[in-house]
């Protein structure tokens, strides 16, 4: 198992984000299309299905694979345009759907039963038990693991399980189990699950205050900034709040995950796909960090036992990174 | 409608647990889940523990389930939730993927973190052996009427309509984050706490709870208001969650309102006192947090 490369799955929120990530070296890139049927769903990003066609050829002919996500749960209002998702999937042959909803899972399998589907981190599968059940009912072949797991958990849900397994490796860190937040609905009425957004850009208001720069979600004080502090997008999970009577970040740091320095260890567990977050970045973003990881991992399946992750690549990721800090996330025991 | 009393959210002494679910046999409540959902590392009752909770209750003529974990990371939390599955005794209510998988093929309840968001997700849950599902949290009335609609025969639909909302779960403990602990040498901290732990903003607003590694709204949601939408809908089961203080009366209150023996106002009156403030937004299609507190 450990002989298997892993493959090296980056975001694509549009054409030219795409075009950077195949030309950095992607071996497979996830894209959407426009519309509630992803979790990405922001104004200006995503595909239709002209783009879509000219992005699977750009990909395939340079060998590289294309992913669909349609991760969100479509509600009745959206059932039509989600199960259509699926058919263009399909229609279009694009190499993975990526799904979450059971619903979507047995439309797929009933109506295109060659569709090869992937399990969408927003399933919130963390048992080698829940991925069999998914593989035995709907013949998922992978599943993305969501970030709350430790590595020894990751090995052991490897271990007990026949479905291959992707796990994050560079972006922005959900703290929560994804697929299991609705820490943004409560704000604002809008969340992944029922929206494809997460703290949406039309519910922030930025205001100048004698205290500092506030950082507002509906109306809720997610943080503020004093001079000189950088400010980060407000959602709910990276503010400050008041605990105890002390003020901090009560859930989490404005922070990115970065797996740079356990590469070999997921590699040796047999983790068969990294993916990199951020179909929301510009293709500049794209394309630097897709090239960091290639050369990573390049390095670390050349010579597992001797890899040492690169100053440059290091700092290249930590300029990159939300709060320019990044962390092991809960691979690290410690963390949690 | 049929009342249930949800699984306890917080980590409450043994005998507190216990005088609870004594005084609870003489509750009008017809369900009542048991068990723990929130933390493997919550021992004070054991699975025999709750088992025995629940032949005291069914003794009551209460139907009782058993709930199960919502997160599962360690091998040991899935061999655990393995074991608990084989008792045949109680039917139980999967909150998770795993549990789905454990409990296909016989009569099981979908719990509330099954994201269960329209008709195709209702029918898979019927044909794996689901009787009833639990509405998650955030739908909207509208929403929650088109899948109740569209139920396959033989679903129940619950609905929850009162307590706290389990919001979010976390790899991280952020009770022990309070207490700059690592979640490993949390000594057990939320154990102090038995409503939560109140997360403000900066400016004072009341925001969240924390209960260990999950988020729960400020105040409970409050669905008193939109009880005769409740009846008109044909919901079939109102589910109240355990908080410290007051749920005898909120289960009464409901029960009275629901039996037509008090108006949607005067059980409103009964209930108002007891906590700060309630929230109903996600029923009404706004934010979760918000607060109406009658029909449009």
């Amino acid at each position: 198992m450990t002989t298997q490369p892993m493959e090296l799955v980056c975001p694509a929120g549009g054409l030219p984000a795409l075009r950077a990530a195949v030309d950095n070296g992607a071996d497979a890139v996830y894209v959407g299309l426009k519309g509630r049927s992803n979790a990405r769903n922001f104004p200006g990003l995503n595909f239709d299905v002209k783009t879509l066609r000219r992005g699977i050829s750009y990909a395939r002919a340079l060998g590289v694979k294309v992913f669909m996500a349609l991760n969100t749960y479509p509600q009745p209002d959206g059932w039509a345009s989600s199960t259509e998702v699926v058919d263009i999937a399909a229609a279009e042959g694009v190499d993975a759907l990526i799904v979450a909803d059971m619903g979507l899972m047995r439309y797929a399998v009933d109506h295109h039963p060659d569709l090869p589907l992937h399990l969408s981190v927003q399933a919130s599968a963390t048992t080698s038990d829940a991925l069999e059940f998914y593989r035995e009912r709907y013949g998922i072949r992978r599943a993305v693991l969501p970030r709350v797991l430790s590595i020894k958990q990751v090995a052991q849900v490897i271990d007990g399980c026949g479905v291959d397994v992707e796990v994050f490796g560079f972006g922005s860190l959900c703290v929560m189990v994804e697929g299991r937040c609705m820490l943004s609905s409560y704000a604002t009425g809008e969340s992944p699950n029922s929206c494809g957004v997460c703290s949406p850009a039309h519910a922030v208001r930025w205001q100048e205050t004698p205290t500092g720069r506030e950082a507002r979600l509906n109306g809720v004080l997610i943080d503020t900034f004093g001079a000189g502090e950088s400010a980060g997008y407000p959602v709910v999970c990276k503010g400050r709040f008041k605990v105890r009577d002390q003020v901090f970040y009560a859930i989490e740091e404005p922070t990115s995950l970065s797996t740079l320095d356990i590469l070999p260890e997921l590699f040796n567990l047999g983790v068969r796909a990294i993916k990199l977050e951020g179909r929301q970045r510009s293709p500049a973003y794209v394309g630097r960090v897709t090239r960091v990881m290639r050369e990573a991992l390049d390095a670390c399946q050349a010579d597992p036992e001797l890899f040492v992750p690169r100053p440059e690549w290091t700092a290249a990721l930590a300029d990159m990174a939300e709060g320019r800090t990044h962390t092991l996330g809960a691979f690290h025991r410690a963390w949690q | 409608m049929k009342l249930s009393l949800g699984p306890l959210q917080y980590f409450w002494p043994r005998e507190r647990v216990l005088a609870f679910y004594e005084s609870v046999r003489t509750w009008p409540v017809d369900i009542v889940y048991l068990g723990e959902t929130v933390c493997s590392k919550r021992r004070e009752l054991r699975f025999d523990d709750w088992l025995a909770v629940g032949e005291s209750l069914a003794a009551a003529g209460k139907s009782v389930v058993l709930s199960t974990l919502a997160l599962l990371e360690a091998d040991s939390e899935r061999l655990t939730l393995r074991r608990q599955v084989k008792q045949g005794r109680f039917p139980m209510e999967a909150n998770d993927a795993t549990a789905l998988g454990l409990l296909a093929g016989r009569p099981f309840i979908a719990g509330p973190h099954v994201n269960t968001y329209n008709p195709g997700t209702l029918a898979e849950l019927a044909e794996l052996g689901a009787v009833r599902w639990v509405a998650p949290v955030e739908l909207t009335r509208d929403t929650l009427a088109a899948l109740h609609e569209a139920r396959p025969a033989g679903l129940e639909t619950e609905v929850m309509v009162f307590g706290r909302l389990p919001l979010t779960f976390s790899a991280r403990c952020f009770t022990a984050r309070a207490h700059n602990r690592p979640k490993d040498a949390c000594e057990l901290a939320c154990r102090d706490d038995p409503a939560g732990l109140p997360l403000a903003t900066r400016d004072g607003q009341e925001f969240l709870t924390i209960n260990g590694i999950q988020l729960q709204s400020a105040e409970p949601v409050n669905l008193l208001g939109e009880m005769s939408a409740l009846r008109d809908l044909g919901v079939e089961v109102l589910r109240i969650s355990p908080e410290p203080e007051g749920t005898e009366a909120v289960v009464r209150a409901f029960r009275s309102c629901a039996d037509g023996r008090l108006d949607a106002d005067e059980a409103m009156a009964r209930v108002s006192g007891l906590y700060p403030g309630f929230c109903d937004g996600y029923w009404h299609g706004g934010a979760g947090m918000d607060w109406r507190g009658r029909p449009e």
